[in-house]
């Protein structure tokens, strides 16, 4: 076994050392991982996973991801290199302790068949040694957290949607408050919409708790959707780039890393971009009961039509100005989706306009209230400003 | 001791007609019940230990290849004519149906699940008690239940050793005294007490896994 040569104290460099240092950070130096029949599953990789955060390792399949997540808590034992856990070597302490501090997901949940889902979440709890009791109340908490009803306790697996397994699986990984929660492709067979439940659900638990995640995924988007920080790797287990999603985007490292983010490279990284400074112009919003006079004044030179709205303010759709300025109210033409600004990307904003058959986005506040409208024009000086300003979301 | 009923019994036998049904019982019950009891230990160490599996299996084979008539007068010299050597070959027999069934029973608990318990920190040991074996239940009982039935129709051939054959002993009357309705006591009886254990399994399979209800539908 190498890496025992290393010098200890120096495992984590830059501004935010001494910051990390009191918290986990888990440093893969130089790990590979080589199999008896010659294949090398990872090869000398090296990444440094920053405390309470998100990292994604992701990749095609055959890239050693599952491999490298697996040596974090030794169910697969590294060739060479070294994984340490807070600056402790993780073969120096005993390996079902150092499991039992690591919430583990998996894709099919693997839950235990045989065990209700109260008392699958209470395992971990359980082999700590905590009483029943205290487990019980403890995944009674976890349901609730993870958005399972209470009367699921009792339920066996098999009596659960794909979805909910896997919201289980979920609570059971952060039965004992483990400081890492270690995700290997939990989301990837269920569908897309229960997908996207899920991962909304995890950054909302994430923003709660702030774990130090690390997760596998296939999926860019799901990648570029939940990292804090992504780690690109190729086949053989190299690392092809390590960076925060939004650098992904707009500085992949080289072909490879632009071949696997795809197309729409250029839109997806929008999705970081802020509508804050996005410039929105309310003078074409009336009312339902707007007269003909204010219907004419809201009216721009450059926009034909007038957003109307309800009288709480929410948007119902475009209508003529002309027509609506002479008397006829023909029907309203539907707007397609507001964004809500300041919570929504400049992705969602372009999309908006994209949609609007009048070529310009409905703007709305958290209330659901139109506050502007915004031309693609606009939106494309947004864009402009936000890449020379490299203000990221 | 002209005709008589169903529930008559020839007073050669010295015994009541539910005096030998309590024999059959436990001349079937005794070696399933033993059977299990040195299956776990073989089936553990054969999950444990792999490459043990087959010639374990190959062993267990070979006793079944025993024919039961054989291997009772072989135990007579040391056992007489007793239930003991009746229940050793029983107990011997079942054991090519339980072990297999407990370790494939074990070994057939999904990749993910066994995955997840070696990642939530479940030794070896603990977690061939608390996942793998809980999950086996059905398919040891499905082994119990094969073992059990054959076990319940063995038991007759002890008749031959001395009348140790329970019910069975009524088929050497039947045989002795020309009255086959004794013949169709026995077998009737012994059929219905096959059924009713095999009930008595699957009951009990039913209540000691209630997650597995359905199991098979998804």
């Amino acid at each position: 076994m190498g890496g025992r040569c290393h010098k200890p104290g120096h495992l984590v460099v830059g501004p935010a050392e001494a910051r990390r240092a009191l918290h986990t950070v888990i440093v893969i130096d130089a790990v590979t991982k080589r199999y008896p029949d010659g294949t090398t599953a990872v090869d000398r990789l090296t990444l440094e996973i920053p405390d309470g955060s998100i990292t994604v390792l992701v990749g095609p399949s055959g890239c050693g991801k599952t491999t490298t997540l697996r040596m974090i808590n030794r169910m697969v034992e590294p060739t060479e290199g070294r994984i340490l856990l807070n600056g402790q070597d993780v073969r120096e302490a005993p390996v079902n302790a150092l499991r039992r501090s690591m919430g583990y997901v998996i894709q099919h949940a693997g839950l235990f068949p045989h065990r209700t889902v109260m008392d699958n979440i209470a395992t971990v709890p359980r082999l700590l040694g905590w009483d029943k009791h205290r487990a019980r109340e403890r995944a009674r908490e976890l349901m609730e957290r993870v958005g399972l009803d209470a009367s699921f306790a009792k339920r066996y697996p098999y009596q659960l949607s794909g979805g909910q397994q896997q919201r289980v699986g979920v609570a059971r990984a952060l039965a004992a408050d483990p400081p890492v929660l270690l995700m290997d492709e939990p989301f990837s067979a269920v569908d897309p919409i229960v997908r996207k439940g899920l991962q909304d659900e995890l950054l909302r638990i994430q923003a709660d708790l702030g774990k130090t995640v690390v997760f596998v995924t296939h999926d860019i988007d799901e990648a570029i959707k939940l990292g804090d920080m992504v780690a690109v790797l190729r086949e053989g287990g190299r690392l092809a780039q390590y960076a925060p999603p939004a650098r992904l985007l707009s500085a992949p490292a080289d072909e490879f890393v632009e071949d696997f983010l795809g197309v729409d490279r250029g839109i997806r990284h929008l999705s970081f971009f802020g509508t804050e400074e996005l410039e929105l112009t309310a003078e074409p919003i009336v009312t339902e009961d707007a007269t003909a006079e204010q219907v004419r004044a809201a009216t721009l030179a450059e926009l034909p039509y007038v957003l109307v709205t309800d009288a709480e303010g929410r948007p119902r759709g475009w209508s003529d100005a002309l027509d609506r300025a002479t008397g006829t109210e023909g029907e309203l033409l539907p707007y397609g989706r507001a964004f809500t600004v300041g919570r929504d990307s400049l992705r969602a904003a372009l999309d908006s306009a994209v949609l609007s058959p009048t070529g310009w986005a409905v703007a709305v506040d958290e209330q659901g209230r139109a506050v502007g409208v915004a031309a693609q024009e606009a939106i494309a000086a947004a864009i402009r400003s936000a890449h020379t300003a490299g203000v990221l979301r | 001791m002209s005709g008589g009923g169903f529930f008559e019994v020839p007073s050669d036998l010295q015994n009541t007609w539910w005096g030998l049904v309590g024999w059959q019982l436990q001349l079937t019950l005794v070696p399933v019940l033993c059977g299990l009891v040195i299956a776990l230990p073989i089936a553990l160490l054969c999950r444990r230990f792999g490459w043990i599996y087959p010639p374990v299996l190959g062993v267990a084979t070979v006793f079944y290849a025993i024919p039961s008539l054989a291997f009772f007068v072989f135990l007579i010299d040391w056992f007489s004519e007793s239930d003991l050597t009746v229940e050793i070959p029983l107990t011997v027999y079942t054991l090519v149906v339980l072990v297999p069934a407990i370790v494939d029973g074990m070994r057939s608990v999904s990749a993910d699940t066994r995955a997840a318990a070696e990642a939530m920190g479940f030794g070896t040991l603990r977690r061939y008690f608390q996942v793998e074996l809980p999950i086996a239940v059905p398919a040891v009982f499905a082994g119990l239940r094969v073992a059990t039935v054959s076990s319940v129709s063995l038991v007759s051939v002890g008749m031959l050793i001395g009348n140790e054959g329970a019910l069975g002993n009524l088929l050497s009357d039947a045989l002795n005294y020309h009255r086959p309705q004794l013949a169709w006591d026995a077998v009737i009886s012994i059929a219905v007490i096959g059924v009713l254990l095999d009930a008595l399994l699957v009951l009990a399979r039913r209540l000691l896994t209630p997650w597995a209800r359905k199991a098979t539908a998804k």
